[in-house]
């Protein structure tokens, strides 16, 4: 059971990807990547984690109090905002791709093939 | 003159930031002279690491957290001559790519600039990282800015279908590189590269180094468009504006493969079974298959710009193969074929968006002796495609005879032969269509090559635009790609940087104790070229020549019935490689979840 | 390739891959039991180190600070992108239209709007003394101001976010980070060196300088989120009235 929460990520990451790969619109593939992230944001925590411990916040505990990993937080802050950034740049993409051939279909985009 | 050492990161984002910030309130040439000035600073700052850099390693650390008891609290930039030669390549090509466009896109304000700094900064700081998390962040940056960059003209389907496959795969390939990250920091509890590859040393690797050091490279190889993860450079190349195309082929694919190699020889070459002979055939293979493949789809290629990226992905290969030998000349020789590639890469696309600008067409066929009026641009095209066939001593040489030498050397003989062949292929592609949009050879008509959507007007033509703003860069960068072997000491400084780079415990020295390791030039093994490269790169000019001749006139030179028999032979499986590259992000993503499970299985069957 | 052999080749690949990670993270600790060495220095060293009561953010700012910059950075440009891939010739008629008609939920926007303000601004200022800081304040920034195009009308979300006055706020919080950074050069030390009285853990005013780059963050997330918002809002009023 130790074990459960990186298994977790795997099966996020996984499970992200074949809805990338199966999506029908470039909304849901934009959302699956991001749940495909959210997979990594799981395995830093759990990396970091401390049984029975408290935030690394020592407004009114005192130092040397049992904490979590603040390394592995300050990561996941990082990772956060990649994925808000790409997501953002994706949605941009996939309206102008709407206006342009009036489908949200991926596999219906093959002006790249060849 | 550490002072410096942040710079290449810093002149380039508070120059970006500058424009947006004032963008509203300046004139109309500032963010051109803003970019130019901010991208030429960082050239000459790039330059000077390196000098400065051949003597010793640098580590620099933010914030000023130094090592302390050997354990790396901050985030560092560790500047040897191959890191800071990347970033000087990055931001000479920038230059170049900046004035080619000068006043190119008005229309959108400070925009294009500022991505396009956002961009360098991007890609000098992954060049000159030290820190496995601040690498991913450069990297996410490069990103950033360059989906965007690639979908720069909205109003068609294609950039927005490139810059959708560009954005997806390379995602997913950061997304692997995070999870390397942290299982390696799972493991051992570092970010810093030498750290990590400290605490790494010495023990057999388990299920987790495996498979983390197979995820990092993965994502890292999809950067470099190494097949499988090679699907989406054509499509991104098709559609960006030219002056992104050079640096993407220029620098940032490069950067990728130099994400690998940086990783292998920090993190995992003190680890028992690194240096099998096995490890060297995985990364060897993947390394041909993408030579071979860029180069037989560069030669079904009629748009212009598709072609020069397949060939990009051809060269990808030719440097995997020279990172793959393990060795410092082999290194070395991949370090002279990122510069000259680059270089020359660089010109041909520029070229390319002469073309495009004066003609308004980048289809092979259609462009079919239209080109003759633009002469200049035409000799510098083929005098790009002659130094890429590597005549000695000029161009590709150095690389491609370093790359020769030290794989017979290390007991793989058949590479030269195939490197040869490859080159062939794909220099006889862009011979091929030089011949035919500048001199009007051969027919109009050509079955092999894939029709493809042509690309429209990049700009608005603008007659008064000045010719010799384009021109000049161009110039400037294939006269620099053909006459680099020529510098005087670049062999032997070549080799020395490959030593450096592959020296791990000079490397942690440096970085967790802050020893400054004096290294000299001289006293190296020096690898002598032997007349066989000489014969090779004969070989690889003629060959170019006579199959771009061929390709011309294989109507008028091999009767019917037998070009309909090889083409009966042929097209089945010339029709499934296209297949295969299909444009569709379903299958590119399905692809890279086969790379990344192929590549992790065969690193376990081979390190454990 | 048809989707079928997509789908096998994903199959395939798919277990594959799976079975390979989790063969990784078996080797991890067990969840729970972190001990290394990297986190726990930091937890010990950073308040007296600092000043700065959360780690998290000694981290964020100080430690790892030059990610953070890189960080900025990727937001400054995706937002830049942005703009570039969804403009048009957009026409002035085509802006949203759409009127303020219920008084009730435009009084509740203007408190809630109020409120979120003060919640920002309080999120912001203790970043370095409680969980908080640039980044997570700054959206709830951007979030107040949001209210008052969801609580009231287009325009006067419009009238509150000038488009020279955004793109400054943006510039000036990315490149105030990287400029920070080089005051620290100015002042000898290497790039990003925190400096300044370090003042008190525990009060508003500690860290040295963290709180200026907290709020450096700030400002450029919330005009990053602001630029998003009207970037989308536009360019959906005018597929609307496309398809209208």
């Amino acid at each position: 059971m130790s074990y459960l929460p990186y298994a977790l990520a795997v099966w996020i990451f996984v499970v992200g990807l074949y809805g990338i790969i199966t999506s029908r619109n470039l909304i849901h593939l934009v959302v699956c990547l991001t749940l495909t992230q959210s997979s990594t944001y799981v395995l830093l925590l759990a990396i970091g984690y401390v049984k029975g411990a408290t935030a690394p916040v020592f407004a009114d505990v005192s130092v040397g109090t049992r904490a979590v990993d603040p390394v592995v937080q300050a990561l996941t802050l990082t990772d956060i905002v990649v994925s808000v950034t790409v997501a953002a740049l994706l949605l941009a993409l996939a309206i102008q791709v709407q206006k342009r051939n009036g489908t949200l279909d991926p596999d219906a985009l093959t002006e790249m093939s060849g | 003159m550490d002072v410096l050492v942040p710079l290449p990161v810093a002149i380039p984002l508070i120059s970006a930031a500058a424009l947006t910030a004032f963008g509203h309130f300046l004139g109309k040439r500032v963010d051109d002279v803003v970019a130019l000035a901010a991208s030429t600073a960082t050239m000459v700052v790039s330059l000077l690491l390196v000098f400065h850099a051949s003597d010793h390693r640098l580590a620099y650390w933010f914030g000023g957290w130094r090592a302390r008891h050997g354990l790396a609290l901050g985030v560092s930039f560790t500047v040897d001559p191959v890191a800071a030669g990347f970033a000087a390549l990055a931001a000479t090509l920038m230059t170049a790519s900046l004035v080619f466009s000068w006043r190119y896109f008005d229309e959108v304000g400070t925009l294009f600039h500022v991505l396009m700094l956002v961009f360098l900064a991007g890609m000098c700081g992954f060049a000159l990282s030290g820190d496995l998390f601040n690498m991913f962040v450069w990297f996410e940056l490069m990103g950033a800015a360059a989906y965007a960059l690639t979908g720069y003209r909205v109003e068609e389907r294609g950039p927005l279908q490139g810059a959708i496959n560009f954005a997806v795969t390379n995602t997913l390939g950061a997304y692997c590189v995070l999870i390397g990250i942290a299982l390696f920091y799972g493991r051992t509890g570092a970010l810093n590269l030498a750290q990590i590859g400290d605490t790494l040393a010495g023990k057999k690797p388990d299920g987790l180094v495996v498979v983390a050091f197979a995820l990092v490279t993965c994502g890292f190889l999809v950067k470099g468009a190494i097949v499988p993860f090679h699907f989406w450079l054509a499509d991104a190349h098709a559609v960006a504006p030219t002056p992104v195309c050079v640096l993407f082929s220029g620098a940032m694919v490069e950067l990728g493969l130099y994400g690998v190699a940086r990783v292998y020889w920090t993190t995992l070459d003190g680890v028992p079974g690194a240096h099998s002979g096995r490890l060297t055939d995985l990364l060897l293979g993947l390394g041909v298959a993408s030579a071979v493949v860029g180069a037989v789809m560069c030669f079904l290629q009629r748009h212009l710009k598709r072609l020069l990226a397949y060939s990009t992905i051809s060269h990808a290969g030719l440097i995997l193969i020279g990172i793959a030998l393990l060795t410092p000349s082999a290194f070395a020789g991949s370090a002279a074929i990122v510069l000259a590639h680059g270089l020359l890469k660089g010109g041909l696309f520029l070229c390319v968006g002469i073309v495009l600008n004066r003609l308004s067409s980048v289809d092979e066929l259609v462009l079919h002796g239209r080109g003759r009026a633009l002469w200049p641009t035409g000799t510098l095209f083929v005098l790009a495609a002659v130094a890429l066939a590597a005549p000695a001593p000029f161009g590709l040489f150095l690389g491609k005879s370093l790359l020769e030498e030290s794989a017979t050397h290390e007991g793989y003989p058949w590479l030269a032969p195939l490197v040869t062949v490859v080159t062939i292929v794909s220099v006889a592609a862009i011979l091929r269509a030089a011949g035919r949009v500048f001199l009007g050879l051969g027919p109009r008509h050509d079955a092999l090559l894939s029709p493809e959507p042509d690309e429209e007007q990049e700009v608005e033509r603008d007659p008064r635009r000045s010719g010799v703003l384009m021109l000049a860069p161009t110039a400037a960068l294939i006269l620099a790609g053909v006459g680099l072997s020529l510098v005087p000491g670049l062999e032997r400084h070549l080799e020395h940087a490959g030593d450096t780079f592959q020296d791990r415990h000079s490397y942690v020295a440096t970085v967790l104790q802050g020893r400054i390791e004096h290294t000299a030039v001289d006293s190296l093994s020096m690898l002598k070229l032997a007349p066989a490269s000489v014969v090779w790169s004969v070989i690889s000019l003629g060959g170019a020549f006579a199959l771009a001749a061929f390709a011309l006139y294989r109507d008028r030179l091999v009767p019917e019935r037998a070009r309909r028999r090889a083409y009966g032979w042929t097209s089945g499986g010339l029709d499934v490689l296209r297949s295969v590259h299909s444009g569709v992000i379903g299958d590119y993503v399905a692809w890279l979840t086969f790379g990344v499970a192929a590549l992790g299985g065969l690193l376990a069957l081979i390190l454990t | 390739m048809t989707r079928q052999l997509r789908l096998g080749l994903f199959g395939v690949s798919g277990v594959g891959l799976s079975a390979l990670l989790l063969w990784a993270v078996a080797g991890l600790h067990a969840f729970g039991d972190y001990h290394e060495r990297y986190g726990t220095l930091l937890k010990n060293v950073a308040v007296s180190e600092r000043h700065t009561t959360n780690v998290v953010t000694s981290v964020v700012f100080d430690y790892r600070g030059f990610d953070t910059l890189g960080e900025e950075f990727i937001l400054f440009a995706s937002v830049v992108g942005v703009a570039l891939l969804t403009r048009d010739a957009r026409d002035e008629r085509a802006r949203p239209r759409d009127r303020l008609v219920s008084d009730p939920v435009g009084l509740i926007g203007l408190g809630l709007s109020g409120a979120l303000l003060v919640i920002g601004l309080y999120v912001v200022a203790h970043g370095p003394l409680t969980p908080g800081g640039g980044f997570q304040g700054g959206v709830v920034l951007a979030g107040a101001i949001a209210v008052v195009y969801l609580a009231g009308d287009y325009r006067s979300y419009r009238a509150l976010t000038p488009q020279p006055a955004v793109d400054f706020a943006e510039g000036f919080g990315a490149g105030g980070f990287a400029v920070v950074g080089i005051a620290s050069m100015l002042l000898g030390s290497a790039y990003l060196h925190n400096f300044g009285p370090f003042g008190t853990p525990g009060t508003l005013a500690s860290g040295g300088s963290i709180p200026m780059l907290n709020l450096a963050t700030a400002i450029e997330v919330t005009a990053a989120f602001l630029l998003l918002f009207t970037e989308f809002l536009e360019e959906l009023s005018v597929t609307r009235l496309e398809t209208a």
